[in-house]
């Protein structure tokens, strides 16, 4: 049963009878008894003094319960949104730190930046109300972009943060860097931005606030990746309850990609709403609110430098990097520029010297947070592209140039110049095995085969590595963490030998209530038909931190690994007894516990069944019952790996590129679920080359936002892109349990680079040498009209 | 507010709505059948994907007194008792599904896809689906699910 059912088999989906038959369970279908509803009225400004607000009319009309506004956020003495992460200045100094009211007060900083909350008792009542709240504003200059925020007299978000910088820091060795250079044979350098995105999950957020006041308690039905850091920060920082009277439940979510980690100010304006109409308070995001009202992803401009000697060998690296923080800080905000980026900047290769400066500068913008990937994606599309204009400029060929930098199977554990040490990996296998399959040495004949078709081909690659499993408890703090990071589970077998097991790991996607399963299924020898998973409800769960950062196989599964050695450990005490022999001479496996050397046995069922019915049983010594709750603190982050390459066709004449072909192969390690791993290297690379190739949120530099729906911001549809051959090659991590790493990231990390590298490729011969991303057929048809004026003159 | 009759999943339903409801509107909320999702407020996404008269529709575009003398069905209507429609199970047999959020229009959509054309290219099925977004799967799945439910309807292995 173990080897068709446990680590490795692809199995099919638990979850996916419930959701295929419409039976889900996201917030919006939530419908509480006596349901009111709340509409937010948010800024459309990006700067602007709130000077009134008249709610008379809105109060009088039909159905409303009430409006509320940043005063009563204050009057009710509402904590401010508080952020998870401080990062220091390099002087040593804290980072500025601005309040966020929950309502704005005073001053609207956001296009989206809420306002005021119309509750009434239809959503319909409560839209015709939220247009007849007279707001007066008086409108100040904004400014929603990089570098333009950091210009001599830009517009200051905050009167706090003089050049609206949040902080100034770095990492890496300064004086080791310069000496690299100084020595270098040949420096390339390269200015490049990375496009800001929409996460875009397919749910919109959506929170139900329900305060019953007969036992004083709150229940919050909210999308969020990790209900237990909601409940925390609504208690410590928010709403002021404690948890012992506050319940998050998370239920079905429809994707979350980052977007749903952070606590939001819808989440506590709910359940105070319900304190204050005595109702409970459902809020739902459109698509357009999403826009404006979800933290983005990206949004980095940098400069880069790489030095090499006369072989191509990597000498150093040098980082400057702008990061838009919006105006407000979110809760994992200052991590992601910092300690998930410019930790990354030393990629799969072996540098002897890197220096990075971040400076992270506030906008009129909403929020800047954790995007899939997060960090990694912006350190890998620096370097990958700077590795290939390197091998372009030195004509050393891209595959040789990285097989010449790549940091060696022999050299494991490797510490990086910017604070990580990579346990293992095998990059030099990833980097075969993607060639194989992209058919590398066939490149020249499809390339020909295109030209013959009027369309220029191109190929492009990335080598990438990535660190996530986040996160060791005790090394996230000394960088300015302020939770920790570990994972919880609990393991509870049944009288008749069924599982429940209780995870602080939030699944929204990716598919834990089947390889959670798979694990018990594999260590215990039981069907996953009698294997439930329980998620996402504090009330149920024991405290764990969600999912994000490729975190739940490798932490949240680890922690399960370790309840269920003190279930097995526990059953050989029992079976011991049964069987009458020494638990040194018990063994358990395929299901069984086996007095060694001998056909005598008890299956786990019978085992379980005793620890219920202690009849026959070693009372004296050992508890009834068979459960066992575990925390799992990981040692070190994860690193998965690996190459990416992407052939492109650009049809000169319009400048539309189509993505013909990717071909990936990753190191994530143990593998669970090939099926579901898989699709999570699917779902990521559509999400990379989306930004690569069609995303981008535009604000001007006021701070308007001009593409907030679906009208104007492109997603990826499934005709611009192939099907995926995705491989892999599997070291495994040396230091969890189980050996995985995390697959959730990956697509969005290495991919970007690749498709840049590819249209770059295909357009080298007519002389363009750079592109931005998104590198849409405007701005490629332009690059190539450019290129041939050029020439021309 | 005036009062409607819409035939839903082969049962009539009596209910009051403005003249100005959204067809999804009335199906989530008022007949609570909460399988339909709204993923956009601009007709793009297509997560609100139901069936009219057999024609896959986006039933944010349609008011609900439009919809008063066809043949609604909705995702909840698609399975036969507890046997899923070839489709649902194409598209848990291909995992054609992560958050199962856009799952409901994609089903609704490419089961008509695949009764007018029972034997759809990737680039047909890719083009079919240009009104339906899916941000989990990068649509690789998906598209094998419809193949393989394509091949199983015309009486191949599925
Ligand atoms: S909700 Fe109907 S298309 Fe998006
Ligand atoms: S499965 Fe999540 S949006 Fe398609």
């Amino acid at each position: 049963m173990s080897s068709a059912q446990g680590i490795g088999a692809s199995i099919k989906r638990k979850e996916d009878r419930r959701f295929l038959l419409g039976k889900g369970q996201y917030t919006d279908d939530i419908t509480l008894p006596d349901q009111s509803y709340a509409v937010l009225i948010r800024s459309p400004y990006a700067a602007a003094l709130i000077k009134k607000i008249d709610a008379a009319a809105a109060l009088a009309a039909p159905g409303v319960l009430a409006v509320l506004t940043g005063d009563d956020v204050a009057a009710d003495g509402l904590g401010g949104i508080p952020c998870g992460w401080a990062v220091k200045n390099k002087d040593g100094s804290n980072m500025v730190e601005p309040p966020h009211p929950g309502l704005a007060h005073g001053k609207a900083r956001h296009v989206g930046d809420p306002v005021a909350m119309v509750v009434a008792s239809s959503k319909a009542l409560a839209k015709a109300a939220a247009k007849l709240v007279d707001i007066d504003y008086d409108v100040l200059p904004g400014c929603g972009r990089l570098p333009e925020a950091t210009a001599e007299g830009a517009p200051l978000v905050w009167d706090q943060a003089p050049g609206n910088v949040c902080f100034d820091w770095h990492i890496g060795d300064a004086a080791l860097t310069d000496a690299a250079f100084a020595k270098a044979a040949h420096v390339v350098e390269l200015d490049l931005v990375n496009n800001r995105v929409a996460p875009n999950a397919m749910e919109p957020r959506a929170a139900n606030g329900h305060y019953a006041a007969a036992n004083d308690h709150y229940t919050l039905y909210t999308t969020s990746q990790n209900p237990h850091l909601t409940r925390l920060l609504l208690a410590a920082f928010t709403l002021h309850v404690s948890e012992h009277k506050l319940r998050v439940i998370a239920p079905d979510v429809g994707g979350g990609f980052g977007s749903k980690i952070f606590h939001y100010a819808e989440e506590l304006l709910v359940l105070w709403a319900s304190r204050r109409v005595g109702r409970p308070v459902k809020w739902t995001a459109d698509r357009s609110e999403a826009f404006i009202s979800d933290a983005h992803g990206r949004d980095h401009i940098s400069k880069a430098q790489l030095a090499m000697d006369k072989d191509g060998k990597f000498l150093g690296l040098r980082v400057h990097t702008l990061a838009n923080m919006g105006a407000y800080l979110s809760t994992f905000a200052p991590a992601v520029p910092t300690y998930l980026y410019a930790t990354l900047l030393s990629g799969p290769y072996d540098f002897p010297a890197i220096y990075a400066e971040v400076k992270a500068i506030f906008t009129n913008t909403v929020a800047v947070d954790a995007y899939r990937g997060a960090g990694r994606p912006e350190a890998t599309y620096l370097l990958e592209r700077l590795v290939e204009k390197a091998a372009r400029e030195t004509g050393i060929d891209r595959v040789e140039l990285r097989r010449r930098n790549l940091i060696q199977p022999s050299q494991f554990p490797y510490q990086t110049q910017v604070a990580l040490q990579y346990d293992i990996g095998d990059y030099q296998a990833t980097l075969d095995l993607a060639l194989a399959k992209i058919d590398y040495a066939g490149y020249a004949q499809r390339h020909a085969a295109s030209a013959a078709n009027g369309k220029l081909r191109g190929i492009g690659m990335s080598t990438y590595i990535e660190a996530c499993g986040i996160a060791p408890s005790a090394l996230v703090g000394a960088l300015g963490a302020r939770a920790g990071l570990y994972e919880a589970a609990n393991v509870r077998i049944h009288p008749t030998g069924s599982v429940t097991v209780f995870t602080g790991t939030h699944s929204h996607g990716q598919g834990h209530e089947t390889t959670f399963a798979q694990l018990i299924a594999d260590r215990l020898g039981v069907s996953t038909d009698n294997v439930e998973i329980v998620h996402g409800d504090t009330d149920r769960i024991p405290f764990g931190m969600g999912t994000y950062g490729s975190r739940s196989a490798s932490v949240g599964g680890s922690a399960i690994v370790k309840a269920l050695d003190k279930i097995v450990d526990k059953g050989k005490k029992i079976a011991a007894h049964l069987l009458e022999a020494s638990v040194a001479d018990i063994e358990f496996r395929d299901g069984a516990y086996r007095v060694v050397g001998t056909d005598r046995q008890k299956a786990f069922g019978e085992v379980a069944f005793a620890a219920y019915v202690p009849h026959n049983y070693p009372i004296d010594t050992v508890e009834p019952g068979l459960e066992e709750s575990a925390f799992y603190d990981p040692k070190n982050f994860t690193f998965p790996g690996g190459t990416h390459f992407v052939e492109v066709e650009i049809d000169p004449e319009t400048g539309v590129v189509e993505v013909v072909d990717v071909a990936i192969a990753d190191d994530v390690g143990v593998i669970i679920n090939p099926m579901i791993v898989d699709g999570q290297a699917h779902g990521g690379l559509a999400q990379g080359i989306g930004q690569a190739l069609y995303e981008e949120v535009q604000y001007d530099a006021d701070g308007q936002l001009s593409n907030g729906s679906y009208m104007t911001y492109c997603m990826p549809r499934a005709a611009d892109l192939p099907m995926f051959k995705v491989g892999n090659h599997v070291t495994a991590c040396t230091h969890n349990p189980l050996g995985v790493k995390g697959v959730g990231e990956v697509g969005a990390i290495g991919v970007p680079p690749a498709v840049i590298n590819a249209v770059l490729d295909a357009l080298a011969p007519l002389g363009v040498k750079d592109i931005s991303m998104p590198a849409t057929p405007e701005k490629v048809w332009r690059a190539i009209a450019a290129a041939k004026q050029g020439k021309g003159a | 507010m005036p009062t409607i009759t819409l035939r839903v999943n082969r049962k009539n339903h009596t209910v009051e709505c403005a003249n100005s409801s959204l067809l999804v509107d009335v199906l989530r909320e008022q007949l609570r059948l909460t399988g339909t999702h709204v993923g956009c407020d601009t007709s793009q996404c297509g997560a609100c994907t139901v069936h009219v008269d057999g024609h896959s529709v986006k039933s944010c575009t349609m008011l609900a007194v439009e919809a008063q003398d066809a043949e609604i069905t909705t995702i909840e209507g698609l399975a036969d008792g507890n046997t899923l429609h070839p489709m649902q199970a194409a598209f848990q047999e291909c995992h054609g599904l992560q958050c199962g959020f856009c799952t409901s229009g994609m089903v609704m959509s490419t089961t008509e896809l695949v009764s007018r054309n029972p034997d759809p290219s990737e680039p047909e099925i890719r083009h079919w689906l240009e009104g339906n977004l899916c941000r989990c799967t990068g649509y690789h799945n998906i598209v094998r699910a419809v193949q393989t439910c394509a091949r199983g309807s015309r009486g191949g292995t599925p």
